[in-house]
């Protein structure tokens, strides 16, 4: 007998060591059943369970105790016992919770989706086509705030944000004086830093990555192009500080912006340092290695219409066009 | 004359000093529990008697005390939520003002039951007076040699200490309280790992009300068994209940479980029965956070027996025709309170003090507090009233800490009951800013309310 624990989710079982948890069982099945995360950040200790989109039904705690949990619960904070059944997608409650989670995510959010840099890579964006209703209920002024700058590379738009507090324990985990939290409560909560000084980090770009939203942006980038119109290139380059593997977005020949790698989950894979997402924004800065894949889902993918022709970077690398074969055979049957 | 336990000496003059409270055979239980008892054979006295939480959830305090993890070399904490802040309730505030020592009392036995060499009051902030009382009594209990270093000879050491708040209402939930003892901000925390396991300081913890830990007291003094006796099944003991609203006399008492709704409301001894005269129209039997019941439910269960002040009876029926007895804030309404406006102030009150952590609750609140503001003013719409008892579920249930439950269950609850009332003031916007809806509305007698169990 193995140390691992067995859980079946919507039907699906799988093997798990102890102590992991339902949505990262979830994630080791994949696919659709693997519930939506708007605050559980897998690089960021102590986070999750405050959006609630990711709560499922336990329909059988464990083959010890087989009663269900007697409510729905947070996917991200509950860890796995041998025998636990999961329902997700195939649970009508857990459905019609989780828009009722999405519905009070957006009352207050502005939609101010075609001047929000985030636009086409928000999990908001995607969990609201998902699950969200066609007109909001909510009749009422939404709450407003003013822009914040923190540092002179970031913005916080707070009218946007969801409280997922992903910032706050990035901004913990880099620096280990408190200088990024919240403030107030309830629903005029708001993410601030002491007296609006700046996070002084290497690292404090990193906010930026890890909102869900588009309430952290980056300044070098405001309002300088749509995401769909930009095309991904994974580079690195020998850093100092950080590893060096970035994304590079693209429009032309120009670099518009850096970002650290993100997975299927959209979470970075490994925090970069400020001077390769700020500073370094030439191709001669970076050694390319090859196109990010994207989903074919993703609005990202489908900016066919702007680049006929492939990129430039893409048009004198024999390489790099070999992996773009499938981007390229599109282009000529278009 | 019922018997009292906790409020037996509550007249005599200077009870709140040690001498006197100590005349009045003060600190017995301490000497006996100290003296002549094991840790365990305390936990054990309080397992036979049945105490249940006073503080709203009503589990049982033994149960909780058996459950603390006793990891060796590993210190294990008592913090005495003393965060009183449910609108009606306050009990707890009475208790420490008048007879502090019961309190103190009470920690030390607990204290020593559970093997905590420290032990916390977190008092509320917005109490400072009895955050002075509580702190005089405290070094008179030290210079009686009671606390510090090797209390009565016994070589059992405890520090007691009182912790003021910032007057937050989400600093009740017990993991926000502890939250905010170390000194953050204070956000419940995500449970498992509850308090018993990792709680203070990531330490075993148990966090108990103001009034299960004065309760203590007479159980060691009497014995288990004998305080199982007073009460009506597994609701043993007696409660203080703060009665407040339309009544004649509202105040704190101290009841058997077990006694019926209506004499507590109409006997001379307790409240003596709705003020000038009025008729009773709806109750909130145990602090705002409950379901509030019609007269004729208050009185009756659905299948027409009286309803008892129990933990068992009080919830009765569900949610659909029954209630609950949360922390025993008793608030009654008459004739003329308009419950829309009642309900929006609830309302406005847990928009107030949602801490933001999770969203349907920090969204949700404010939510319905626009709604039923609107109702209340006028401007309401016939399907505001859907939308309440919709946005209501989705907060049930759905939020990391029980506040989003208390602040739904309201709400759901006066839709429920008085669902004409909401109506009226939707058809009658301008009659209902100066007019209340009133009895004359109603049927006379006051008619069965419906029993939906849709909601």
């Amino acid at each position: 007998m193995s140390d691992k624990v067995k859980v079946t989710i919507d039907g699906i079982t799988v093997e798990v060591a102890p102590g992991t948890t339902i949505l990262n069982a979830a994630r080791q099945i994949g696919g659709d059943i693997v519930p939506p995360a708007m605050c559980y950040y897998s690089k960021l200790e102590g986070s999750g369970g405050k959006c609630r989109t990711c709560i499922v039904k336990v329909s059988k705690g464990s083959e010890k105790d087989p009663r269900p949990m007697p409510k729905l619960v947070a996917s991200c904070r509950t860890t796995v016992m041998d025998g636990m059944e999961v329902q997700n997608i195939t649970s009508p409650e857990v459905i019609e919770a989780r828009s009722g989670v999405v519905e009070m995510l957006l009352i207050n959010h502005p939609l101010d989706c075609p001047v929000c840099d985030q636009a086409g890579e928000c999990d908001l964006q995607n969990l609201g086509y998902e699950h969200g209703l066609q007109k909001t209920r909510y009749e009422f002024e939404r709450r407003t705030f003013e822009r914040i700058d923190i540092g002179d590379k970031i913005q916080l738009h707070m009218n946007r944000c969801i409280l997922c507090y992903r910032c706050v324990f990035t901004a913990d985990q880099i620096t280990n004086k408190r200088v990024h939290g919240i403030l107030n409560r309830g629903d005029h909560s708001e993410i601030s830093t002491y007296i609006q000084t700046a996070v002084d980090n290497d690292f404090s770009g990193n906010v930026i990555d890890v909102c869900p939203v588009g309430a952290l942006t980056d300044k070098t980038f405001r309002f300088k192009n749509r995401v769909w119109f930009t095309k991904p290139i994974d580079a690195h380059r020998d850093c100092p500080t950080c590893s060096g593997k970035v994304t590079l977005w693209y429009k032309g020949e120009d670099v518009l912006r850096v970002t650290a790698r993100k997975d299927i989950y959209g979470e970075v894979e490994e925090f970069i340092c400020n001077t390769c997402r700020f500073d370094k924004k030439k191709t001669a800065d970076w050694v390319i290695e090859h196109p990010t894949h994207i989903s074919d889902t993703s609005v990202i993918a489908s900016n066919h219409y702007e680049t006929l022709k492939p990129l430039p970077v893409i048009q004198n690398n024999p390489q790099l066009q070999q992996a773009n074969k499938v981007e390229l055979e599109k282009t000529t049957k278009f | 004359m019922a018997r009292k336990l906790l409020l037996e000496h509550i007249n005599v003059p200077g009870i709140n000093t040690f001498d006197v409270y100590r005349q009045k055979g003060g600190y017995r239980a301490v000497e006996k529990a100290l003296k002549t008892l094991t840790p365990d054979e305390v936990v054990e006295e309080v397992k036979k008697s049945g105490l249940r939480g006073r503080g709203g959830a009503g589990f049982p305090t033994g149960m909780k005390w058996s459950f603390l993890a006793k990891p060796e070399g590993v210190a294990r904490y008592l913090v005495c939520n003393a965060d009183e802040s449910e609108p009606g309730t306050f009990k707890d505030r009475y208790l420490m003002t008048h007879i502090p020592h019961a309190l103190i009392e009470g920690m030390i036995v607990s204290s020593f039951a559970l093997g905590a060499n420290t032990s916390y009051i977190y008092v509320r902030g917005e109490m400072m007076p009895q955050i002075r009382i509580l702190e005089k009594a405290i070094a008179e209990a030290k210079h009686a040699g009671f606390l510090g270093k090797n209390i009565l000879g016994t070589g059992y050491d405890l520090e007691l200490y009182v912790q003021p708040g910032g007057g937050a209402y989400i600093c009740g939930e017990e993991t926000a309280l502890l939250e905010s003892l170390e000194g953050k901000r204070g956000n419940p925390r995500i449970k498992p790992p509850f308090p018993a396991i990792a709680g203070l300081y990531g330490c075993p913890t148990v966090v108990n009300n103001v009034e299960s830990i004065a309760a203590t007291v007479p159980i060691i003094n009497d014995g288990g068994d004998e305080y199982a006796k007073i009460g009506i099944g597994r609701s043993t003991g007696t409660k203080l209940i703060s009665a407040s609203g339309n009544l004649v006399r509202p105040g704190v008492y101290e009841i058997d479980l077990g006694l019926p709704v209506e004499e507590f409301i109409y006997s001379d001894e307790y409240c003596g029965g709705i003020a000038n005269g009025k008729r009773l129209k709806a109750t909130v039997a145990g602090g705002s956070s409950v379901p509030i019941l019609p007269a004729n439910l208050t009185l009756k269960l659905a299948n027409g027996e009286p309803r008892l002040m129990s933990y068992e009876s009080l919830s009765e029926g569900g949610f659909a025709t029954g209630s609950m007895m949360g922390s025993g804030g008793f608030i009654a309404f008459d004739e003329d309170q308009c419950i829309v406006r009642n309900t929006w102030n609830f309302a406005r009150f847990y928009h107030h003090e949602s801490c933001g952590q999770c969203s349907p609750c920090r969204e949700g609140t404010g939510w319905m507090e626009k709604v039923l503001h609107r109702i209340e003013y006028g401007h309401g719409k016939m399907s505001d009233i859907d939308l309440l008892v919709d946005v209501s579920k989705k907060i049930e249930g759905n939020t990391i800490c029980p506040l989003g439950d208390a602040a739904a269950w309201p709400v759901a609850s006066a839709i429920r009951h008085f669902r004409d009332e909401f109506e009226w003031h939707v058809k009658e916007p301008i009659k209902c800013l100066d007019t209340n809806y009133g009895l004359a509305n109603y049927a006379e007698p006051i008619a069965k309310a419906e029993v939906t169990t849709g909601n």
